[in-house]
């Protein structure tokens, strides 16, 4: 197993940092791996770089931001993701299931409907998402004497189509020039113009999620064999889906309310990290962290120099998701049974 | 040790049984025989604590378990569940290792010794070999070895399995049945509901009969599987037939259509 462990997270961690270095080399100001060299040691050092102040800019304020949001957005909506199939004990759950992400569309939505800065479309994202799970979930506590998981998958859908209907509806309002570019753009996922203060807010959200999955990382693989198969295992799974529930909710919430909805990435990551690391929960949590954050880096990477405008991250996630998720059920390799 | 006290089952606002009384013995194998709907998995369910009783009690060594925290139960009762196709491919040997979860602090990973007892309880199964394989690629039969031996990690003393040999081949279903006679003698409590009166015979020390939700009999096999207790059950006509020397009886189907005469050779 310890050779295994190598090839299950050494591999990803190399590649993961290659695409970091290419990340900051390449764009629409390319900076030469000297100058991007230069630029590290002069930070490192603390001694003048001996580049121009230009390509010093599009390091630091540009592109930093950019890499850090992607490989943490990646890294999160991944983890959300594999926290979301053992529970749901489906392989074809993505961390939308329980409308979190149709809660944050029609909170940052309605945020630029009614003209609010670009904060407070980020706290009604977040709001908006929180908020869509939490009725969710009280739904299907209410039912009692049911199968907990199906009532909680069914109440999620409705509730996603329900929140969905709404989106369109404000979009039917809103200002075709103005709003309903910016609309359209949120709901596609992007990562333009993301900074520094936009991520802080959400960082220590995002490892408030994750420290619950990484002290429960062994408890998850109960909950993959169903409630009353755990229950008679010894786990109080009741209070345990919720807690998970609650951490994966969060941080999906959180990213989502900075890059807008990105899909694929919690439903496909989490199948690639299966086939690298295996379905236990504590090996699979680090791998599929690892793939997530590589795999939106590389993603945004394209986006912003594939084409002279940017391409919305969600378009690029689906083309690029979609044809090997199939793969996946074409070639058997599925990662499930 | 694990006793059902007048207990009535089922779920809210649809009792399934009711008036059902059993003291469950170490190191005896209690079957639970009776048709679909007859209220075995209900039973089951409640006396392991994943329903509770609507009404009477589960008590254990005499405590009333109706309060008591999954882990505590989970250190004593185990449950086997019908050999199931998991979600996704686990190692044989981390589908045993959760059954050590009630040993296991919450936010821990099972330790050396977690380790050791889930390998032993595969080496008591005899499917030692299992370990490194994985559960959805193995047998039906070898699955359901897997999920006994999750049940043994537990170091239970009282094992609930629910109809053990369904879906599993008749070499199988003779090899579970092998298994559980040997952790009965060892000390271990059964309780096995099954389908087929003939495994009754084969391991069962006592037999409770399930009819309409109510308990119609229990006791010694020999004297509760009869032909009318047999015919009330299921409502089909079956001899019971002591075999000469064999020191047990088997079930012979009286059915009317079956045993027709073959048809004359070409």
């Amino acid at each position: 197993m310890r050779s295994g462990g190598l090839l299950r997270l050494g591999l990803p961690s190399l590649a993961l940092l290659l695409l970091f270095v290419a990340s900051f080399a390449v764009g629409r100001f390319p900076v030469a791996p000297h100058d991007l060299l230069a630029v590290l040691w002069a930070k490192l050092s603390g001694g003048p770089s001996g580049v121009p102040p230009a390509v010093e800019t599009v390091v630091w304020q540009i592109r930093l931001p950019r890499i850090a949001a992607a490989a943490l957005i990646g890294a999160a909506l991944a983890a959300a993701g594999a926290t979301y199939q053992g529970l749901f004990r489906n392989p074809l759950v993505s961390p939308d299931i329980l409308g979190v992400a149709a809660g944050a569309g029609l909170g940052a939505v309605l945020g630029i409907f009614l003209s609010r800065s670009v904060v407070v479309v980020q706290a009604l994202a977040f709001l908006g998402g929180l908020a869509a799970v939490l009725v969710v979930y009280l739904v299907g506590a209410a039912m009692r004497g049911r199968d907990p998981v199906l009532v909680l998958v069914l109440a999620g859908v409705a509730m996603g189509t329900l929140l969905g209907s709404a989106i369109s509806l404000v979009k039917v309002f809103a200002d075709p020039y103005n709003q309903l570019p910016a609309i359209t753009f949120w709901l596609l996922g992007s990562l333009t113009a993301i900074t520094l203060s936009d991520l802080l807010p959400i960082l220590p959200v995002i490892l408030v999620g994750l420290l619950p999955l990484y002290l429960l990382r062994w408890r998850m693989n109960l909950m993959s064999l169903g409630d009353e198969e755990a229950r008679a295992l010894g786990a109080e799974t009741r209070r345990l889906r919720a807690v998970f529930i609650a951490a994966a909710t969060l941080i999906t919430a959180a990213s989502v309310s900075v890059s807008g909805i990105i899909g694929w990435i919690g439903l496909i990551i989490p199948h690639a990290a299966r086939l690298l690391a295996g379905p236990e929960f504590s090996r699979l949590l680090p791998a599929a962290m690892l793939l997530g954050a590589g795999y939106l880096l590389a993603v945004d990477t394209l986006a912003r120099t594939m084409a002279a405008i940017e391409i919305p991250i969600g378009i690029l996630t689906a083309f690029i998701g979609a044809p090997f998720f199939l793969w996946l059920l074409a070639s058997g390799r599925r990662g499930w049974q | 040790m694990l006793s059902a006290d007048n207990l009535a089952f089922g779920y809210r606002g649809k009792p399934v049984g009711s008036g059902v009384s059993i003291d469950i013995r170490a190191g005896e194998v209690l079957c639970l025989l009776g048709p679909n709907g007859g209220g075995k998995t209900t039973l089951m369910k409640t006396l392991l604590g994943l329903l509770p009783p609507l009404a009477g009690a589960v008590r254990l060594d005499g405590v009333d378990v109706a309060a008591w925290p999954r882990k505590r139960l989970a250190r004593v009762v185990g449950y086997v569940p019908q050999a199931h196709a998991a979600f996704f491919p686990f190692a044989v040997s981390d589908i045993v290792l959760m059954g050590r979860s009630a040993h296991v602090g919450l936010f821990a990973a099972p330790s050396r010794h977690d380790r050791a007892v889930a390998a032993r309880a595969l080496e008591t199964l005899g499917i030692g070999h299992l370990h490194d394989r994985i559960y959805t690629e193995i047998s039906g039969g070898e699955r359901q070895l897997v999920l006994i031996a999750r049940a043994l990690a537990q170091e239970p003393r009282i094992l609930v399995m629910d109809e053990p040999t369904a879906s599993l081949d008749f070499g199988n279903q003779l090899r579970v049945l092998g298994r559980v006679a040997a952790l009965a003698a060892s000390g271990m409590a059964v309780v096995l509901s099954t389908h087929d009166p003939d495994h009754v015979f084969l391991c069962g020390d006592r037999v409770a009969l399930l009819h309409g939700g109510g308990m119609a009999a229990i006791g010694a096999p020999e004297a509760v599987i009869t032909p009318a207790a047999l015919k009330r059950l299921y409502g089909v006509d079956v001899q019971v037939v002591e075999l000469p020397g064999q020191q047990t009886r088997t079930c012979v189907p009286a059915v009317e259509g079956l045993r027709r005469p073959r048809p004359a050779a070409p």
